[in-house]
């Protein structure tokens, strides 16, 4: 692929570029399953045992099929103190989601994520890539109802 | 005091290049490049710079060493891997005046003849990726990046390396660890990263607030740097504020600025008007402090004096309203997911804390678990690799010495004195 070639020219081994080539197999197959893990070895010519070793290590990577739409919360404690853990539960009582889980329509997928630096706009999540922030218990769902 | 780091940062457009250099951004690059790269290394050394990632070594030593290693290549790293929780000063620089990074590490590399460089960012910053990545694009196209740098014969090239959610990646051999493709697991020092850092060369791994302190100094000079804040450890500093305030947020201060006054004076105080009860001035792991030692100025040499650190200046607030036995449980609760697993006592530990504090929280709490506590903590003090592990034992023994009453009260009555 001519995206990892490029991010190859960055480092001196081949080895360096995988936590990019991770990335990018996320991005193609959803998530690292077996065939993502043995596509990221084959392109930079590493045991697949090395490259599952340093995937799972990493809270970001995912080892599971993931919905349409990844909320990923912070509950650490400047959101824990401004009501975070209260949104868990709405998630939860609105569609059945749960930490870790999947709803059952594939929409969405949540992650507690842990600390994702923005303590002074305390809750806040990132939905996809997009970062929200200022949570409270009625634009949280006013913000995932854009996410189809 | 003027605004250096944060500088235009309410102008929309201040990650681009146009607005940087149309006030007077990469003006220092081209001053540096006029210097000798050892005069730079000696004019850090003056301002008394000292490393604004948490643990305040003076930079200037950083790089003498890593310049008095003959192997080549050397490597520059920028830590951008803010993950102490509380934390999120950086944040700022990074996704709104990304080219003062730049050219901070420009000028750090041409003093350590660094040609390649790399900036560690934490993979929870999306969208600071994407500004990044655009700012070093047009640097290069400036001809600030890149090959024989403005025609001084220098060349440097700098590419962005996300993380992808690892709090221990902000310790640097972890770091080293994370960039060569590895699971960041801590080594062990010496060697120091300055002699055998990445790929086995010569490293040197700076904050991002310490490299966008560069421009400044070569502007000014280090005798005019050094008057800025407490001359024991000068300079502008940044202070996140989070919790139980008016106004959170970042703010650019100088250094040794008291701690009620960025509580009082910059943020508006305690959110609606409540009662100061605790306050953690540097993240999560530096030692909390009860509201009588507010009168501290932040920095390096002063908070040490009151049995804390400076860390990130990341300040959390805490009110009346704050459970601590609830906080110090989630902060132990956050040490043990990002343990590395390397180290026994950590390890295991952190997660037996987790589960003695758990149960005092919710009620089932026994006689003897505060000092079952302390003895847990103890065992991992110091038989560690890395500071993670003192850093929980720290949160753990700090919260019950300086609250204990807080912690008793769960036990006995199997409820939260807040509630009650």
């Amino acid at each position: 692929m001519e995206e990892i070639k490029e991010i190859l020219k960055r480092y001196p081994d081949r080895r360096g570029a995988l936590l990019p080539t991770l990335y990018i197999m996320q991005r193609e197959y959803g998530w690292l399953s077996q065939e993502a893990l043995q596509a990221a070895a084959d392109a930079l010519n590493l045991p697949p045992a090395t490259v599952k070793g340093v995937a799972t290590f990493y809270a970001m990577y995912r080892h599971k099929p993931m919905g349409r739409h990844l909320i990923q919360l912070c509950t650490n404690v400047a959101c824990m103190i401004m009501g975070a853990e209260r949104l868990v539960d709405l998630l939860k009582e609105r569609y059945g989601l749960e930490p870790g889980g999947t709803t059952e329509d594939g929409r969405f997928s949540l992650v507690i994520m842990e600390c994702i630096g923005a303590c002074d706009r305390a809750p806040a999540m990132l939905v996809d890539t997009d970062f929200h922030a200022d949570l409270n218990e009625q634009n949280l769902f006013e913000i995932l109802e854009q996410y189809k | 005091m003027e605004i250096f780091l944060l500088k235009n940062i309410d102008n929309p457009e201040s990650h681009r290049i146009q607005v940087y250099q149309q006030t007077g951004g990469y003006e220092q690059l081209k001053k540096a490049l006029s210097m000798k790269p050892e005069d730079i290394i000696q004019e850090v050394k003056n301002s008394g710079l000292r490393g604004r990632g948490g643990a305040g070594f003076p930079t200037g030593m950083k790089w003498d060493f890593a310049s008095r290693d003959p192997k080549l290549p050397k490597y520059l790293v920028c830590n951008a891997d803010e993950g102490e929780p509380g934390t999120f000063k950086d944040r700022p620089i990074l996704e709104k005046n990304p080219h003062l990074l730049i050219e901070g590490m420009v000028i750090s590399a041409y003093a350590l003849k660094a040609e390649r460089g790399y900036i560690y960012l934490r993979g929870e910053y999306p969208h600071a990726k994407v500004v990044l990545e655009e700012a070093i694009r047009e640097a290069y196209e400036s001809g600030f990046l890149g090959q024989d740098i403005l025609g001084s014969g220098f060349s440097f090239d700098l590419s962005v390396h996300q993380g992808a959610g690892a709090y221990i990646c902000g310790e640097e051999t972890a770091l080293i660890d994370s960039l060569e493709g590895r699971r960041g697991q801590p080594r062990i020092k010496p060697p120091f990263p300055v002699n055998v850092g990445a790929w086995g060369m010569p490293t040197v791994v700076n904050n991002v607030e310490t490299l966008s302190n560069l421009p400044l100094i070569i502007k000014i000079g280090a005798e005019e740097y050094k008057k800025i804040g407490n001359p024991e450890c000068p300079g502008p500093k940044l202070y996140c504020v989070s919790g139980m305030v008016e106004r959170p947020g970042v703010y650019e201060l100088p250094m040794g600025t008291t701690l009620k006054e960025i509580i009082y004076e910059h943020c508006g105080g305690i959110k609606g008007g409540g009662q100061l009860k605790a306050v953690i001035p540097g993240g999560i792991s530096t030692p909390v402090l009860t509201p009588d030692k507010i009168d501290v100025q932040m920095d390096f040499v002063s908070l040490p004096k009151v049995g804390s650190m400076l860390g990130s200046g990341a300040v959390m607030v805490f009110d009346e309203s704050v459970c601590l036995v609830r906080v110090c449980w989630r902060a132990i609760r956050f040490f043990e997911h990002e343990s590395c697993g390397k180290c026994t006592p950590c390890r295991e530990g952190v997660g037996w804390m987790r589960t003695v504090l758990e149960r005092i929280e919710s009620g089932f709490g026994r006689k003897g678990d505060i000092e079952l506590l302390q003895d847990i903590a103890s065992n991992i003090t110091g038989k560690t690799f890395c500071p993670l592990g003192d850093g929980a034992a720290g949160v753990v023994l700090n919260f019950i010495r300086n609250f204990p009453e807080e912690f008793d009260y769960h036990i006995q009555n199997k409820k939260c004195m807040v509630e009650a």
